[in-house]
């Protein structure tokens, strides 16, 4: 491990916790412009955060310590996996530490204990969004892992930082199969981050809530880092998706001094690509709870006939 | 540049794939339509970049035939039908939507192995293709099964001819001249007969399901 890995991976950390609410804030800013509304600042997001640290937390009475413990453990997996998926360099000591698909495990752990949370206290509502959650989770999980092997069978690897260097370093070639990942982690990632065909962020219907339903007791700092952990969770599910399809632009191992220009190029990645995230959810109406499954399966589905397709044409 | 070229074909049959199985998993009728006329599209654009790549002619003429018939004609006449059949809402399907595309991924793996040894026998640049041409064949023959109402399967059926199509383009750069103009005049006068067909059978039972037709006698 060499003194500008551990830096680089420390400042991708930080710049993943200073980034990611103004991730969600633009994403945000852009629907509401989308919809003709004035939208709202793209700090908010930080003046929500320091308000909600500064509250004090009320927990209720029936509350064991799952639920005081879950909000740090679901916080501190997103940091971890935002320290993961490469972002601004491919040069990370803590990359090893999980591939692709522990990746994936870190995400469902972070999804069982806010779960678990939930159903702690015992209110419909929250036992309610417990399921919700866990339904979508273990349709989505497939999904996402098939996405990821497919770009793992192009590049030989599950590591996600050999597999943005080999995709960034081969010359451009067209690859269906992963024009087929591409669409079905697209579905996936709206599923996973609580976007508007499957649930609304802004909602407050409960009967309609997955991702608020759950965090309907939280209160003060605790609910601060579960909003912050959402942040999170988007921002490093848009950087999985700009490493597997869009990988260019990275620093590299060796060449610390591309740092520099990877910070710009992030920030202009990610604001396209939140402004398109903006126009999906724009774009279509939420649809029904029972209407989930079909959506996950299709996701399902593109992801493995990117992985045959890739086996029939070789590309 | 030529590199380039094959694997946009390539990509080209995994989008008429991937609009195969956006029509298998689509309920409304009116997308239904609009994304048979994207698949043409794809289809023509496939077949003017093999002809361009291989300097096969004839192939140009049966790109510009599928555009007019596949992506003008077909969809206007398909717009026109629906428009005075007034189906526009929801196609009920007989088997769930999940359940009919793990079909359609079984069928998929089945159609790529049962190409694999027929395209090695080819010596077209595209060979690979042949096993999703296939696929999209029985992806629409699929589509044909699972519907209920008789538009959807009157797409089904001219979305097989595109895979056809397709399927002979990837194997051995296009069927004869003569053919391509019999099909596709076929086709047209299908369409034609299928659509008076269509008001024959809603103003006998009153709506266009073929389960009606099931019963041979009248009680």
């Amino acid at each position: 491990m060499s003194w500008s890995g551990l830096f680089s991976q420390l400042l991708e950390i930080l710049v993943a916790l200073v980034l990611a609410p103004l991730v969600t804030g633009w994403v945000n800013q852009c629907r509401a412009w989308l919809q003709n509304k004035s939208a709202p600042s793209l700090l908010l997001q930080y003046r929500m955060l320091r308000k909600l640290f500064h509250k004090e937390s009320v927990v209720a009475e029936h509350a064991s310590q799952l639920f005081r413990t879950a909000p740090y453990i679901v916080f501190g997996c997103m940091t971890m996996a935002s320290g993961i998926v490469p972002t601004l360099s491919t040069d990370l000591p803590l990359s090893p530490a999980a591939d692709a698909i522990a990746l994936v495990g870190l995400f469902a752990f972070a999804r069982v204990f806010i779960s678990l949370a939930a159903m702690d206290i015992g209110t419909a509502f929250g036992s309610l969004g417990a399921r919700r959650e866990m339904l979508i989770g273990f349709l989505a999980e497939p999904a996402l892992l098939m996405v990821l092997f497919s770009a793992s069978l192009i590049t030989k690897s599950t590591s996600l930082t050999s597999i943005a260097e080999t995709l960034a370093h081969r010359e451009f070639v067209i690859y269906p199969s992963l024009a087929f990942a591409g669409v079905a982690f697209t579905l996936v990632s709206l599923a996973e981050n609580a976007r508007v065909p499957v649930d609304n962020p802004t909602t407050h219907l409960e009967l309609t809530m997955i991702h608020e339903a759950l965090i309907l007791e939280y209160s003060g700092r605790h609910l601060a880092l579960i909003e912050w952990a959402a942040s999170l969770k988007l921002f490093a599910y848009s950087c999985i998706g700009l490493t597997l399809f869009f990988p260019w632009g990275m620093a590299e191992v060796g060449s610390p001094q591309q740092l520099i220009l990877a910070l710009p190029v992030l920030v202009l990645k990610l604001a396209i690509g939140g402004a398109i995230l903006a126009l999906i959810e724009t774009a279509s109406a939420k649809m029904r709870i029972f209407r989930v499954p079909e959506f996950l399966a299709t996701a399902f589905m593109l992801a493995v006939i990117g992985m045959l397709v890739h086996f029939l044409l070789g590309a | 540049m030529h590199a380039y070229l094959i694997q946009s074909i390539n990509l080209f049959a995994a989008v008429l794939l991937l609009l195969s199985f956006g029509m298998l998993s689509q309920r409304r009728i009116l997308t239904l339509i609009h994304l048979f006329t994207l698949q043409g599209a794809t289809l023509v654009a496939a077949t003017a970049v093999v002809a361009y790549v291989t300097n096969q002619h004839h192939l140009y003429y049966s790109a510009a035939l599928t555009l007019v018939t596949k992506v003008i004609v077909i969809p206007i006449l398909l717009h026109r039908l629906i428009h005075r059949l007034n189906v526009k809402w929801d196609v009920e399907t007989l088997i769930n939507i999940p359940t009919t595309m793990l079909i359609g991924i079984l069928l998929v793996v089945f159609a790529f192995n049962l190409a694999l040894p027929i395209a090695q026998l080819s010596s077209s640049i595209v060979h690979s293709t042949l096993g999703i041409a296939l696929a999209c064949v029985l992806l629409s023959f699929l589509m044909m099964i699972t519907r209920a109402k008789a538009v959807p399967q009157v797409i089904g059926f001219l979305s097989m001819e595109n895979g056809l199509f397709f399927a002979a383009t990837a194997a051995t750069y296009g069927m004869p001249m003569v053919v391509e103009f019999g099909i596709a005049f076929d086709v047209l006068v299908g369409m034609f007969i299928l659509g008076v067909f269509m008001f024959q059978i809603r103003e006998q039972f009153d709506s266009l399901d073929i389960r009606h037709l099931e019963t041979l006698k009248e009680d």
